[in-house]
């Protein structure tokens, strides 16, 4: 199994490799980066606000003289953390969902899809700041707001490889057998989509981690005293015109996580022809 | 496939193109009757929110009825759609004037941005996309791909931190706050925006770029395109005066698809630059919970995407003999 997967990676492009670098990073410091921290995330450690690199602090000083890489360390968590469970949230719903339309029928069928057309029509940052607005921004609010959002992106990537798959020989002589129809969307079409499925899992995560890092930075996504890295990115925004580290740091960030994302997504195989 | 159409290609295409745009319209109906349900879940209502908590109940009762509130919600929903049609989509509760007036403010200020940006981004996108592909599977073709790649998922707030700590905070060329007041001059004004286009704009060079190159290459593979090389015309050539005239409609429907990004990179970019447009009105309009402003934006929002959505779709049929025929 390990072996496997390191033939896998070792198969990969370049770009590809430094891509699940990047993400096994960012994996490893949501993991363990609160232990990591040299000072507790919430203490005033410096004199100086907005200070530069130095050995004390390597990421220099926020706002009010509190350690960046320590808030980096734990704002990193509430990123990946909340981005991937909204990102595994919207594929298992748009995923189930689609599975019940491919095997219901039209009569599921035509309204689900319509409605899911209706809701892709809406663009997902304006859509999450109406949600935003109506429901509050409370962290399990937020992970739901996210995850709906996506959730018809992921429902049309599904939907259309559940019924390409649906009218497969293999699933026809299932329906002939006699099976059900959970077994034939579980059994018989899911285990055939799992790896386009996997891909547009990671760019759901991506887009869950902008825009979650963006309503952040716009002061409507994690609320203080909890800070992700596009909280982190606002409270310092006072030190745009000095250029501070601690605005760039968190930026740079939430970049090369995603970056990595989705440049492993690229590299994987099947998905290099060009688009 | 199946025999010749009955009506003539013209005609097809302008009835494909009728029912596009009453599928658009339809969408938008129902896009608006879902804004109103979901901010109509709001806990708490209007009236309650702009009185505060030492309101007497006869006071906030005045206010719900003034306010329409009192209605049931399919008779508000009917009053906030005419109203909207009709130009006034209410009032701004914390404004505290008619929604009317403060969109009229910010909308031409975010049309000038998303028209400067669209007006930077495309010629630049072209020249990205059509030059990868020429180079296809060569280097500047793999080394464009990784930097579009990474630039598409680069959130904004980083490039515009990092446009104003090179061109303002290092070389001092721009003003780090975009203002936009009747009283500036035109350089003014365009020393003013040039940062928050160029971080509009590279996202949007970025998708736009990767959508042309992928059009271009889906034509390079055409028999047609392999008899001319054979014949020994020159690339560029090759791509201009054959590729192109039937490479433009897929790259408008690119253009149409990547200015959608617009939509949502304008909340941030508007914000970090304090630029006064409706992207940032909308961000105030949610901090506030002013629901009319906020419902209003949203549907201006939307309808910008629909319509972007719909030249995409209209340029594929007008374009497709097989859409066409269909």
């Amino acid at each position: 199994m390990i072996a496997g997967a390191f033939h896998r990676a070792m198969a990969l492009s370049v770009s590809g490799k430094i891509g699940l670098a990047l993400m096994l990073f960012w994996l490893l410091i949501a993991l363990f980066g609160p232990m990591l921290a040299p000072y507790p995330v919430g203490a005033f450690v410096a004199y100086d606000v907005f200070d530069g690199s130095s050995a004390a602090h390597w990421l220099g000083s926020d706002y009010l003289g509190r350690d960046v890489l320590s808030r980096l360390l734990s704002g990193a968590r509430y990123t990946v953390g909340l981005a991937a469970a909204a990102a595994m949230l919207a594929s298992a719903a748009g995923t189930a969902l689609a599975l019940t339309a491919a095997v219901g029928g039209p009569k599921i069928d035509e309204p689900l899809s319509r409605f899911m057309d209706m809701l892709i029509s809406i663009p997902s940052k304006i859509f999450s700041l109406v949600l935003v607005a109506a429901f509050g921004s409370s962290l399990p609010l937020l992970l739901l707001i996210a995850a709906i959002t996506y959730v018809p992106g992921n429902y049309r990537i599904a939907r259309a490889l559940a019924v390409n798959l649906a009218q497969m020989d293999y699933v026809q002589v299932a329906k002939t057998r006699g099976e059900g129809r959970f077994h034939i969307a579980t059994a018989e079409i899911l285990p055939n989509m799992i790896h386009p499925l996997l891909a547009d899992f990671g760019l759901r995560f991506v887009f869950i981690v902008l825009l979650l890092s963006g309503l952040s930075f716009l002061g409507l996504g994690v609320q203080p005293p909890d800070a992700d890295l596009g909280s982190l990115v606002r409270e310092n925004i006072s030190g745009l015109g000095e250029g501070a580290l601690a605005i760039i740091a968190p930026a740079v960030a939430i970049a090369t996580l995603t970056v990595g994302v989705n440049l492993l997504i690229d590299a994987l195989p099947g998905r290099s022809k060009g688009r | 496939m199946a025999g010749a159409p009955s009506t003539s290609g013209a005609k097809t295409a302008l009835i494909l193109t009728a029912k596009r745009f009453a599928s658009s319209l339809l969408t938008l109906f129902l896009v608006s009757l879902t804004i109103f349900v979901i901010a109509q879940l709001l806990p708490g209502d209007a009236a309650q929110e702009a009185l505060g908590q030492s309101a007497t109940p006869q006071q906030v009762a005045a206010l719900r009825h003034e306010m329409g509130l009192d209605q049931p919600a399919p008779v508000r929903y009917v009053n906030w759609l005419t109203g909207m049609l009709s130009g006034d989509p209410g009032q701004s509760l914390v404004a505290n004037m008619p929604v009317a007036d403060v969109i009229s403010t910010r909308l031409p200020n975010s049309l000038l941005l998303a028209a400067l940006t669209a007006l930077v981004a495309v010629p630049a996108a072209l020249a990205i996309g059509i030059g990868s592909a020429m180079n296809r599977g060569g280097r500047i073709d793999r080394a464009l791909n990784i930097a579009t790649l990474s630039m598409v998922a680069v959130p904004e707030f980083l490039v515009a931190t990092l446009a104003v700590l090179i061109f303002s905070v290092k070389l001092r060329w721009l003003p780090s706050i975009a203002l936009a007041s009747q009283d500036m001059d035109w350089s003014d004004y365009l020393r003013g925006v040039a940062m928050p286009v160029l971080s509009l704009s590279i996202v949007v060079i970025a998708q736009m770029a990767r959508m042309t190159r992928a059009a271009v290459i889906d034509q390079m593979d055409r028999p047609y395109v392999e008899m001319a090389l054979l014949k020994g015309v020159a690339p560029v050539r090759i791509v201009m005066k054959h590729i192109m005239p039937n490479a433009i409609a897929p790259i408008v429907n690119a253009m149409a698809l990547s200015l959608s990004y617009l939509l949502g990179g304008a909340v941030i970019v508007e914000t970090i630059f304090n630029y006064p447009g409706l992207a940032s009105l909308m961000v105030n309009a949610v901090t506030s919970r002013d629901m009319p402003l906020l419902q209003a934006c949203a549907m201006i929002f939307c309808a910008a995407y629909l319509i972007l959505m719909l030249i995409a779709d209209v340029t594929a049929i007008l374009a497709n003999p097989r859409l066409r025929a269909q």
